[in-house]
Order: structure tokens, then C-alpha cells, then sequence
């Protein structure tokens, strides 16, 4: 592929609790992996395989213990405007309404007062939430404060958006509407993703490639290309020979993960 | 009991409202006039053992007098501008008293919750002073500042400062990580952070504080005023035991129970104003 690469993770360990006393726990263990501009990859694997730690990693929220993560070429050491981040529990502010969360986003960005409001309104408006503006997050069901924390990670135009299993607190008609929703509103503005989930549907569905990753420690474990047709639809898409291919592929190898000393439920 | 053998949604079912209601249900809702009904019944009930125990002579007005002898009582100070005396001297202690403990609570809290650093340094010390009732400190800050408004002030301090700290940063603490890491990803420093998420999450919670800490305030208030003093509510009532005058006794109590729910009550409405957005789930409707 001829595209730039947008992120660059290359020997990437975390440890934690390596302190004089503190049993050390590898939660990550030399992660190298790459996402392409405008490029869709999953992250998946069995719960507390430290996909999720992977992912704070990116986001400048949690400090690597050892390697290097590059996005744009630039080694990130904090937190910062150029990724934006949704996250699998609720972060709305609950004293500002929908309209007000969104508009929150933008304080760091230069923009007159009618740039921000256009913004803010194209962006809820591609959630569906016009005429919930006002309304504040305790007032709305769980699929729409996810819609909101969406467009409010979308609407400062971040280069890299990071999501953590942003829909595995929702119910599962809920979450098929979701991923409906951010399947559309991706294959418009094609936003660089880097999306971690445990359900392996929802990744071949979203995804361009994804990477699957070892029970802790987690390493990576394989890399699968979805080399499915867009625009793609839930409906269609589920039900293509290609789709039930990598299906049974990738849960054979989430599978061979638990099947050890210690199985681990979920998913 | 109340439940319904009809599980399809034919016309003969009756309707939801008609249902005949049991008023114990387990956490149930009940209508709000049972709930008000019932609250002002018992003070009521309450008032009428009262007036029986004292009118029909059942108890020497020594101990108890009748209601309307209280009553009398508050006419009298009305008239005579006792209690309107009283009054302002107690709530202008308090306020200051409160306030002067708050304006340093509420950074050193605001500042424990946020930074480990302030936690260690200053925890300790105040889980040791927290634990000397403030009320053993009377004869010290009557040594230290005489009887008059500054003592007050001092017993106010002690007894309201070292609870409200703690509480303040307990506050501070609930407010959840993930809202702080998100508001990271939008850019923001850790200045705007803390004045943009962090102060306004927890805003709430120490409203919550500032009332319940008024509330102890005006026990620390009455006990240096029984002690020592020469106006306000605590000394009146202190005065008023040494000539028996019972009534006098009983009024100042209740004008202190008044004062206080009074407070309790603004703070409560204004609570509701500054966050309309807080979604209580014991909000009866």
C-alpha cells in the first residue's frame, strides 16, 4: 500500500507494578504493529490481554515501559488533540448538555464562535441527535450518549481516533444500530482508527485489517487482512462466504487463547 | 396484593391506576400526599401528647411547661427584642465562624483530592486533630480569646474545619478518572482541567458538604455559647436554666431547630438551581 503511515508502535512493553515490592505483571509484551492513513484496524483479543492498556498507551494516558510509539512520525509522550478518544464507559460531562459536551471539545482549537457551532451541528447532526441538543446526558439512553461521545471525539478533527470497546456497555439491538452508525459515518470521512473490541463480528464488519493479540502476556498473534467490499452493510456483509470465512478463522485463533491454564469467559 | 394474573394486553385488564395500591411496597412510590400526610401527622401527633401530658397536669410545668406558655414565652421576646438579639448574634457567628472555615477547607480539600502530595502532607495531621472533640478545646480558646465573638469563632473552626477538609476532598475524589483523561485528549492542561472538569463534577458533592457542615456547625455554636457568653441563643438558654424558666429552655431550642432546618432548606433549593442537570433517584414525584 502506497499510503502514509499514520501510527508506528514498535517494541512496545508495559509492566506494571515492577516497583521494589510489587509483583510484576507483563500486560504487554514487544507490540509492533502500524495503521496506514485512513486506514480502519481492530484490535481484538480475550479480555485482559492488555489491548485496552495498548490503546491508553496510543492516547498518551498510560506511559510505555519500554519502545516507541510514532503518529505522523512524531513520538508521542502525552496526551493530545492530534488523537481523540472514545471510551467504553461513559464520559460525558453531565453539567453541560449535548450540544454544550460537543462544543467542549473544541476549547483548544482556533475557531470564531459560528465555526464551532457549524461544527458542532454537523457532527450531532451525523449521529442523529438533532433536536437532542439541550437535552443533558442524564436524560438520554446509552446508545445516545455513545453517539454523543462519538461526535464529540470527531469533531475537533483529530488524526487518529482511538476507540475502547465503545459499544460494550450498550445492549446488542443497540450495538447493531452503532456499528451501522459509525460504519456510515466512517465510510464518509475515512478518519484513521485504531478500534479494540473483544467481538470478533463487530471487528471484521468495521475493519480493514485487524490484529489479534495472545492472552496476557499480550502479544500479537496474527495479522488478518478483511478484503471485504465497501460500502459495506451489516445485513449483506454478515452474510457474504468471505465474512463467515474470517469469522471462523478468527475465533480459532481467540479460541486456541483460552483453551490454557487459566480459560477466560466473555466475549 | 397487587399483582396482575393477566399477562396479555386485552381490553379487560384494568387499568394500572385503578389497581388497588399496597402503601409498604418495598421501596415503592407512593402518592406524595401520603408522604407529606404523613410527616406533618406525626409532628402533629407529637404536639398533641404535648398539650395532653401538660394540661391535664400529668407533669409539673417545671419540667415540662405547655405549649402555650412557650408560646408566651416567644411573644414576649419578640416584643421585648430578646430574640431578635439572640438570633442575629448566633447566625453572625455562624456565618462567620462557617465561612472562615470553609474559605480554608475548600482549597486544602479542592488541592488533597487532586494532588497525592497535599494528601500526604496533610492527612495525617488532620485524622489526629480530627479525633479531640472540639468541644474540649472551650476552656483553652476562652484562655486564648475571652468569651466574645472570636472564640466562637475559634470553637467553629475546630469543630467544622478538619470534617469539612476531608469531606471536601472525598468530593473531589469521586469525580471519575475517565472524565479527566478524556478532557486530556481534547488538549486541555492540567490547569484547565482542573478548573474546567474536575471543580465543576465535584461542585455538587461539596454543596452537599457546605450544608451538612452548617448543620454540625450550629451544635458547636450553642455548646460555646452555653459555656460562655453574654447574647445569643446557646446563653439564653443557659441563663434561663438557672432560673428554672423552662419555657425559655424549650423556645430556644426550637428556634434553633427552625434556624437550622431553615439553612438545610436553602441549601437544598439552591442545590436544585445550581444542578439542574444532577439527577436524583430519591427525587419523589
Amino acid at each position: 500500500m502506497g499510503r502514509p503511515i499514520k501510527l508506528l508502535a514498535q517494541h512496545v512493553w508495559k509492566v506494571f507494578g515492577s516497583g521494589p515490592r510489587g509483583q510484576a505483571v507483563v500486560a504487554v509484551e514487544d507490540l509492533s504493529l502500524h495503521i496506514h492513513a485512513n486506514e480502519f484496524v481492530s484490535l481484538i483479543g480475550p479480555s485482559g490481554c492488555g489491548k485496552s492498556t495498548f490503546l491508553r498507551m496510543v492516547a498518551g494516558l498510560e506511559r510505555l515501559t519500554r519502545g516507541e510509539i510514532q503518529v505522523d512520525g512524531r513520538r508521542i509522550t502525552g496526551p493530545g488533540a492530534d488523537r481523540g478518544m472514545v471510551f467504553q464507559s461513559y464520559t460525558l460531562f453531565p453539567w453541560l448538555t449535548v450540544r454544550e459536551n460537543v462544543r467542549f471539545a473544541l476549547k483548544k482549537q482556533d475557531l470564531s464562535r459560528q465555526a464551532q457551532e457549524e461544527a458542532v451541528s454537523h457532527f450531532l447532526h451525523q449521529v442523529g441527535l438533532q433536536g437532542f441538543e439541550d437535552a443533558y446526558p442524564a436524560q438520554l439512553s446509552g446508545g445516545m450518549r455513545q453517539r454523543v461521545a462519538i461526535a464529540r471525539a470527531l469533531v475537533y478533527r483529530p488524526q487518529l481516533l482511538l476507540m475502547d470497546e465503545p459499544f460494550g456497555a450498550l445492549d446488542a439491538q443497540t450495538r447493531l444500530l452503532m456499528q451501522e452508525l459509525l460504519l456510515r459515518i466512517w465510510e464518509e470521512d475515512r478518519t484513521t482508527v485504531l478500534f479494540v473490541t473483544h467481538d470478533v463480528e463487530e471487528a471484521i464488519l468495521l475493519s480493514d485489517r485487524i490484529y489479534v493479540m495472545t492472552a496476557r502476556p499480550g502479544r500479537l498473534k496474527a495479522e488478518v487482512a478483511v478484503e471485504l467490499p465497501r460500502p459495506r452493510s451489516l445485513l449483506e456483509t454478515e452474510s457474504s462466504p468471505r465474512f463467515v470465512e474470517l469469522r471462523r478463522h478468527l475465533l480459532a485463533l481467540i479460541r486456541e487463547e483460552r483453551i490454557g491454564p487459566n480459560p477466560v469467559g466473555g466475549a | 396484593m397487587t399483582s396482575s394474573t393477566v399477562e396479555n394486553g386485552e381490553a379487560t385488564v384494568p387499568l394500572d391506576a385503578d389497581r388497588p395500591r399496597a402503601l409498604l411496597e418495598i421501596r415503592g412510590a407512593i402518592p406524595a400526599r401520603y408522604y407529606w400526610g404523613a410527616g406533618l401527622g406525626f409532628i402533629g401527633l407529637f404536639l398533641l401528647g404535648w398539650v395532653l401530658l401538660t394540661e391535664l397536669g400529668l407533669v409539673s410545668p417545671i419540667f415540662l411547661p405547655p405549649p402555650a406558655a412557650v408560646l408566651q414565652e416567644l411573644v414576649r421576646q419578640v416584643q421585648e427584642g430578646i430574640l431578635w438579639q439572640d438570633v442575629s448574634a448566633s447566625v453572625y457567628r455562624i456565618t462567620v465562624g462557617w465561612l472562615i472555615s470553609t474559605a480554608v477547607a475548600l482549597p486544602i480539600g479542592i488541592l488533597m483530592g487532586n494532588f497525592r502530595l497535599f494528601e500526604g502532607l496533610f492527612e495525617p495531621f488532620i485524622d489526629l486533630v480530627r479525633y479531640m472533640p472540639a468541644v474540649a478545646f472551650i476552656p483553652l480558646t476562652i484562655l486564648w480569646a475571652g468569651v466574645g465573638d472570636t472564640q466562637k469563632f475559634i470553637i467553629l473552626f475546630i469543630g467544622t474545619f478538619f470534617q469539612e477538609v476531608l469531606m471536601i476532598m472525598d468530593n473531589v475524589k469521586t469525580v471519575r478518572y475517565e472524565l479527566i483523561q478524556v478532557s486530556y485528549t481534547f488538549g486541555l492542561n492540567r490547569r484547565e482541567v482542573l478548573f474546567h472538569v474536575v471543580l465543576p463534577a465535584a461542585m455538587p458533592g461539596i454543596w452537599d458538604t457546605f450544608r451538612i457542615t452548617l448543620g454540625w456547625a450550629w451544635t458547636y455554636l450553642v455548646v460555646a455559647e452555653l459555656v460562655a457568653a453574654n447574647v445569643g441563643l446557646g446563653y439564653r438558654i443557659m441563663r434561663a436554666q438557672r432560673f428554672l424558666e423552662t419555657e425559655t429552655i424549650i423556645l430556644g431550642i426550637l428556634v434553633i431547630g427552625v434556624l437550622g432546618l431553615m439553612t438545610d432548606y436553602s441549601f437544598k433549593l439552591t442545590y436544585r438551581w445550581l444542578f439542574p442537570w444532577v439527577v436524583r433517584e430519591s427525587q419523589g414525584e
